[in-house]
């Protein structure tokens, strides 16, 4: 099995500690974590942990059951990159100057679909939203013209073929589970998406 | 009294009552039927131990000496009862000395829930006197922990925490409770069992189709083979594991956590698997065409090398934690359930036969095991003694009733090996984690746990001086326990491998003891040592039939081997019985 980009995506209750929990199961196993954003879902009190990393489909889904261990972990899905819509967001600070007196700057950053955040005098901040590659690149492109900050945040991502959480919720209320839930599912899809 | 009843009183008693967050601890304790603590007391932890000073009638405290004998009694008492054992230390280093117990408890799934008192909360991240981050510490070695720092919410939350710890797959909790909740005046509305928590489901259900597969699979099967673990007996399940078997026809083998849960004397248990378990179940392991495991988690020391492990056979795996399945071994059939519900459906489906030819493979495996290894270990030619022949004593002995606690090695080994057992929850022993130094403490708990069963702890020479301070907490709180020291005057597991894989290297394992015998005079504790075989037999039933714990010790020979062995890094089936086949 090769290793490829997955997205996994936790849904937890809201606790402290339980960020750590999360993330020592990967340290443990010395996986590297290649992004980790923490949000609220589309459920109110729930949260929502969305992980980046490259490994084998063995080692995720075996990852994921790890983290669904967790008594706080709701539920625990991951995905390949076909299967999410994703966005990071980038900021860049570059000297305004440049910007100003550089005309193929300013095209570049239009090309980049790149946003002007904050202009002063001495430096502008641009922000881009997109992927990996995208946001990448511009840093290579602002590079000679004097990129004086950068930063990238952590992978926010959407799963295509996802109902949300709202209905899922309401079977982990109870005591015992409706018929219509069948957590013994994953089971059955023992190569396909995680889903327990 | 049972719990419903008891829950509703105190509820009704103290409806509007103010009382402490020590008290409400106190009261958690009660309502959950916990009738023993094993505990430290220190500066965080005062105000509890304030409040136990007025119930000491309905919650009995036992005083160890060092606070791992806390949590590894607590876990004894936990694994001879079934029920969960309760630990209060102090914050610092009363807490860190958990650390190792918690490993233990969490590794070998033993229901545990420890209390910490933690420094005010307004002292937290200041490097206040005695704190430490005992939350995050104990996060990988637990299977749930939290911080209290409001009074309010000490009922629930430690209900939670005896939910969380015997519920499922079952595994230590800790609550740290700064100082100022243990303090603070609240209004307590009684006291609520947990019975739901949302984001935690302790077991699925079952899904009927798996075990229509599986029973097909077992059905179609001509060489069949169940192994099992101690899934069987935290799901309390022997009794339907028994029927299983039995029904099925289908010889069953014990990892170390699972023995006792059927008699050793069962005509289809074949032994003990692993490392060092029979020659029969590891070699035919690679032998069978449908290997059955029932709560079990295929740990390195039962599979050896994985890629030589039972690679012909189709496997079924039962278990409750479905992070279990497919870890390390890939299954054919997932069965992911409560084996006390899974394995009378099984049972059900499966067909009622006899494998007389495949059984007796088995029992020629034995053969070839009696000539080589049980033989020459129970009945030894020469004058030298061994830890087998001490075990074959106490069998014809205690008749298989005893209670057997053994610490970690080569006497480990050993006793797990030739021990008899009638019933289950009969062999304590530190599986997972291999600690050494939790026979003695974890003796003292089972005590607790099961105070009319006769409790043996054997320890080596080595692990008896890692808690030897125990002996402290017996001579105080005089529980019987049947002490057995088997003193071959080396690490003894260690010398064996530098023997057998480090060229004969005795590289610092000619560890020196005190002479225990005296050392446990000093602590009021009778006993004897002996070196000559014709004394071995007198001895150990002079210790039996004493009211009070007694120790022997028992000189071994210095050199002695455990066989068979499947080396590090072999396969199950190059299993060796003697030195030549290394
Ligand atoms: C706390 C701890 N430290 C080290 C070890 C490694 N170890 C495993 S067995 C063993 C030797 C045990 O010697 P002893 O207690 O005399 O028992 P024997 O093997 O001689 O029966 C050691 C050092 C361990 N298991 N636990």
């Amino acid at each position: 099995m090769t290793k490829q980009e997955y997205t996994i995506t936790v849904y937890t209750e809201n606790q402290i500690g339980l960020l750590n929990r999360i993330a020592i199961i990967f340290s443990r196993r010395k996986i590297n974590v290649e992004s980790l954003n923490t949000s609220p879902s589309e459920v109110d009190s729930v949260h929502r942990f969305t992980i980046v990393i490259n490994e084998t489909e063995d080692v995720v889904r075996k990852l994921c059951r790890q983290i669904e261990k967790q008594v706080e972990v709701l539920k625990a899905y991951y995905n390949t990159n076909e299967e999410i819509v994703w966005q990071e967001l980038a900021l860049y600070k570059v000297p305004t100057d440049i910007i100003a007196e550089e005309v193929k700057v300013e095209r570049l950053l239009r090309q980049y679909g790149a946003k002007a955040v904050v202009i002063r005098k001495d430096y502008t901040v641009f922000e881009v939203a997109g992927h990996r590659e995208e946001t990448d690149t511009l840093i290579k492109v602002l590079e000679p013209y004097g990129l004086i900050e950068f930063v990238r945040s952590a992978r926010v991502a959407i799963i295509k073929n996802s109902d949300g959480f709202h209905k899922k919720l309401k079977s982990f209320e109870y005591k015992e589970p409706g018929e219509e839930v069948v957590e013994n599912e994953y089971l059955s899809e023992n190569e396909k998406v995680f889903s327990m | 009294m049972d719990t419903l009843e008891l829950t509703k009183k105190e509820k009704t008693a103290t409806a509007t009552e103010n009382i402490s967050g020590s008290v409400a601890v106190l009261r958690a304790l009660i309502a959950e039927n916990v009738e023993t603590i094993f505990g430290y007391p220190g500066g965080a932890i005062m105000p509890i131990y304030d409040a136990l000073y007025d119930y000491h009638d309905k919650l009995k405290h036992i005083l160890v000496r060092h606070e791992q004998g806390a949590i590894h009694a607590a876990q004894g008492f936990a694994r001879v009862s079934g029920r969960t054992g309760v630990v209060f230390a102090t914050s610092g280093p009363g807490a860190t000395n958990l650390v190792t117990g918690l490993a233990d408890a969490m590794i070998d799934s033993t229901p545990v829930v420890c209390i910490t008192g933690q420094v005010f909360a307004h002292l937290l991240g200041t490097d206040a006197f005695q704190e430490t981050d005992v939350i995050n510490i104990t996060t990988p070695v637990t299977k749930w922990n939290y911080q209290v720092t409001d009074a309010n919410e000490i009922p629930h939350v430690l209900a939670k925490a005896f939910y969380i710890a015997g519920s499922g797959r079952p595994g230590p909790v800790v609550i740290d409770i700064t100082k100022n909740a243990q303090l603070q005046l609240f209004e307590f509305k009684g006291y609520e069992k947990c019975e739901h928590i949302r984001s935690y489901r302790p077991k699925p259900i079952v899904r009927k189709e798996y075990i229509e597969k599986a029973a097909q699979l077992i059905n179609e099967a001509e060489r069949p083979f169940v192994i099992f673990g101690q899934g069987v007996i935290l799901g309390k399940a022997e009794k339907e594991f028994q029927k299983f078997i039995e029904k099925s026809g289908i010889p069953a083998a014990w990892t170390i956590m699972g023995m006792s849960a059927i008699p050793t004397d069962h005509p289809l248990g074949v032994g003990m698997l692993g490392m060092h378990g029979n020659y029969g179940p590891n070699v035919l392991t690679n032998e069978c065409d449908v290997l059955i495991a029932v709560g079990m988690r295929f740990d390195d020391r039962v599979t050896g090398r994985l890629d030589k492990y039972a690679k012909q056979a189709k496997v079924i795996h039962l278990d409750i934690d479905p992070a279990e399945i497919d870890k390390n071994v890939k299954t054919t059939v997932s069965v992911w359930g409560d084996c006390k519900e899974t394995l009378p459906l099984l049972t059900e489906l499966v067909e009622q036969k006899v494998y007389p030819q495949w059984l007796q493979k088995f029992k020629d495996c034995m053969e070839k095991e009696e000539v080589k290894c049980i033989k020459p270990e129970l009945t030894p030619n020469n004058e030298v003694l061994t830890m087998g022949e001490v075990i074959d004593i106490l069998n014809r002995l205690t008749k298989g009733e005893a209670v057997i606690v053994t610490d970690v090695g080569q006497h480990q080994m050993v006793a797990c090996r030739y021990a008899k057992y009638n019933n289950s929850k009969s062999n304590i022993t530190s599986g997972g984690l291999g600690t050494m130094g939790y026979a003695l403490p974890a003796a003292i708990g089972a005590y607790y746990g099961a105070p009319d069963r006769p409790i043996i702890a054997i320890i080596g020479d080595g692990g008896m001086q890692m808690t030897i301070q125990e002996l402290g907490t017996i001579m105080q709180f005089k529980p019987n326990v049947n002490i057995i020291i088997l003193n071959n005057n080396f690490l003894g597991m260690v010398r064996q491998w530098q023997e057998l894989f480090h060229q004969h290297r005795y590289s610092f394992v000619d560890i020196q003891s005190p002479d225990f015998v005296q050392v446990a005079k000093g602590y009021g504790i009778e006993g004897r040592s002996v070196c000559k075989r014709d004394e071995l037999k007198n001895a150990l039933s002079e210790m039996l039939n004493s009211k009070d714990s007694y120790l022997v010790e028992v000189m071994v020979g210095k050199e002695n081997n455990v066989f068979p062995m499947v080396p590090q890094g072999r396969g199950v089936a190059e299993i060796v019985l003697g030195k030549d086949e290394v």
